[in-house]
């Protein structure tokens, strides 16, 4: 796992964002359900240690995308993806590559928290167990204590850990969610609307944790809440209709906008 | 442009609108009446002046409550931001506008005592003519929001600058040739850096639609013709 120190983090924030490293670059990304045709020869890249909003009225193609990154998308039988995705150079849809150590190293959160029926600790131990990253059931406490910690749930459920997780509440289940993302030390963690479900006080807390979050990981989030997008991220791309319509610093994209379409959307005003 | 979905939040946008317009209304009126009422020694129109002062600084302020109420209703962004935050600053330097034109219709008392040269009134008159066009076409530039011309204007102001300080010279000779001048020549002095602050408000004006407009700050300084503050320093 590539991990900066905060101090190199907050200097890289500082720089102007188009000199941070590339994580994952997608070049020509077209996805196609069957027949129809979802996204259009995308050219996207995310960076490093960057959280990435990708916005964009429903069905514009910003989930679809967000799933290409991790190959959600082979879950479903009708869907083609064609053009190239590479995570640090390599070609995830290169036939040679393990999709279970694919998803490992680029993790996924939900829009519904989807807590496993199973206690706290296996919820965050099962990832790490599957893929062979603990021996001892010490290295697994230790697991769970640093995913819970890094989830900001820690101290809220440390004295129930083999209560269920499904009997948390949903803010806390989503932070379950990310914690059981964190366990398996991915390099990227992509969220799909992660809180949509839940209320502004658990919202605050899981956008907080986000910014913690991207000292140690690339985080590409899906949001259809434009505030969101401008309080989390510092790189915004905007979809349309299956088109990347542009992408900028969120700075810029939420005070001056290069393109009209961003502009209506954004503002909610009729295109 | 387009509209907002919600259409209450196009009304808020246009009340804002609607009342920086008429401040700016208002406050060109009070300086053209101030600068009349100094030439003619209008004792009564200063006062009026001065009582129309309140107007301005209340519809400022409810200006002001309506920017944040709506920035905390509706969480503008983009060109909806910069025309909200762009109202706030207009309204304050229109309200200091009218605070200059009050300032000067304060003044016309003292003034008015002396019998003044005039010489010195039309110049003063052509000041405040020139620094009202500004006004008034800086107003005109916020309805059409035209970022050519809000640059033009700014380029325009050392013609403004110009001038006052020409009259900055005059008054000092009136001061030495007689030093009973020296009370209202002084009042006139402040009243014409009045005049010449009103252009350099109607150029922040003229600044902040550029960037209402563009997202972008104007480039360059603007132009500067002002010497007064360096008259009477040697080799000047």
């Amino acid at each position: 796992m590539n991990m900066m120190s905060e101090a190199a983090v907050e200097k890289a924030l500082d720089q102007k964002m188009n000199t941070v490293p590339f994580k994952m670059i997608g070049k020509d990304v077209s996805v196609y359900y069957g027949e129809k045709r979802a996204l259009f020869d995308v050219n996207l890249n995310v960076r490093e240690n960057t959280v990435t909003a990708l916005i964009g009225p429903s069905g514009c193609g910003k989930s679809t995308f967000l799933r290409t990154l991790n190959r959600m998308n082979d879950t479903i039988d009708s869907c083609r993806v064609t053009g190239k995705i590479t995570l640090d150079d390599g070609d995830i849809y290169d036939p040679s590559i393990d999709v279970v150590e694919l998803r490992a190293r680029v993790g996924m959160v939900f829009q519904k928290p989807n807590p496993f029926p199973k206690s706290i600790y296996e919820n965050v131990t099962y990832g790490p167990k599957i893929h062979g990253l603990a021996r001892t059931k010490a290295e697994l406490d230790q697991i769970v204590e640093s995913s819970l910690q890094k989830a900001g749930l820690w101290n809220e459920v440390k004295d129930r850990l083999h209560e269920s997780g499904t009997g948390l509440s949903g803010g806390q289940q989503q932070r379950l969610c990310i914690a059981r993302a964190v366990a398996v030390s991915p390099e990227v963690i992509l969220m799909d609307e992660p809180c949509s479900a839940l209320d502004p006080i658990a919202t605050a807390k899981v956008e907080e944790l986000i910014h913690e979050l991207r000292t140690n990981f690339t985080i590409v989030i899906v949001t259809h809440s434009m505030q969101q997008a401008a309080r989390v991220s510092q790189r915004t791309a905007m979809f349309h209709l299956g088109n990347l319509v542009e992408e900028n610093d969120t700075d810029k994209m939420f005070t001056n906008p290069d393109d009209q379409r961003t502009q209506d959307y954004i503002m909610g005003r009729f295109g | 442009m387009s509209t907002h979905i919600a259409s209450v939040y196009d009304e808020d946008l246009k009340y804002l609108t609607r009342r920086i317009s008429e401040m700016g209304g208002l406050a060109e009126q009070m300086v053209a009446e101030s600068v009349r009422a100094l030439v003619n020694s209008d004792l009564a129109l200063a006062q009026k002046v001065i009582s129309d002062d309140t107007i301005l600084d209340e519809a400022e302020r409810q200006i002001g409550e309506k920017a944040i109420v709506t920035i905390a209703r509706r969480q503008p962004v983009a060109s909806d931001l910069r025309e909200i935050m762009g109202s706030i600053r207009i309204a304050a330097d229109l309200e200091r506008v009218g605070d200059l034109g009050k300032n000067n219709a304060k003044r016309v008392i003292a003034v008015a005592t002396a019998s003044l040269p005039r010489q010195l009134a039309r110049g003063l008159e052509h000041l405040a003519e020139l620094a009202l066009v500004q006004l008034k076409e800086v107003l005109d530039v916020y309805a059409s929001r035209s970022p050519e011309k809000a640059n033009s204007i700014r380029e325009r102001d050392n013609e403004i600058d110009a001038i006052y300080t020409s009259l900055f010279r005059e008054l000092l000779t009136y001061m030495m040739e007689d030093p009973r001048n020296i009370t209202p020549c002084t009042h006139l002095l402040f009243c014409a850096k009045n005049i010449e602050r009103i252009g350099d408000h109607a150029t922040n004006i003229a600044e902040t639609i550029y960037y209402m407009a563009t997202g972008a700050q104007p480039v360059g300084e603007r132009p500067k013709d002002d010497t007064a503050n360096t008259v009477g320093a040697i080799g000047t």
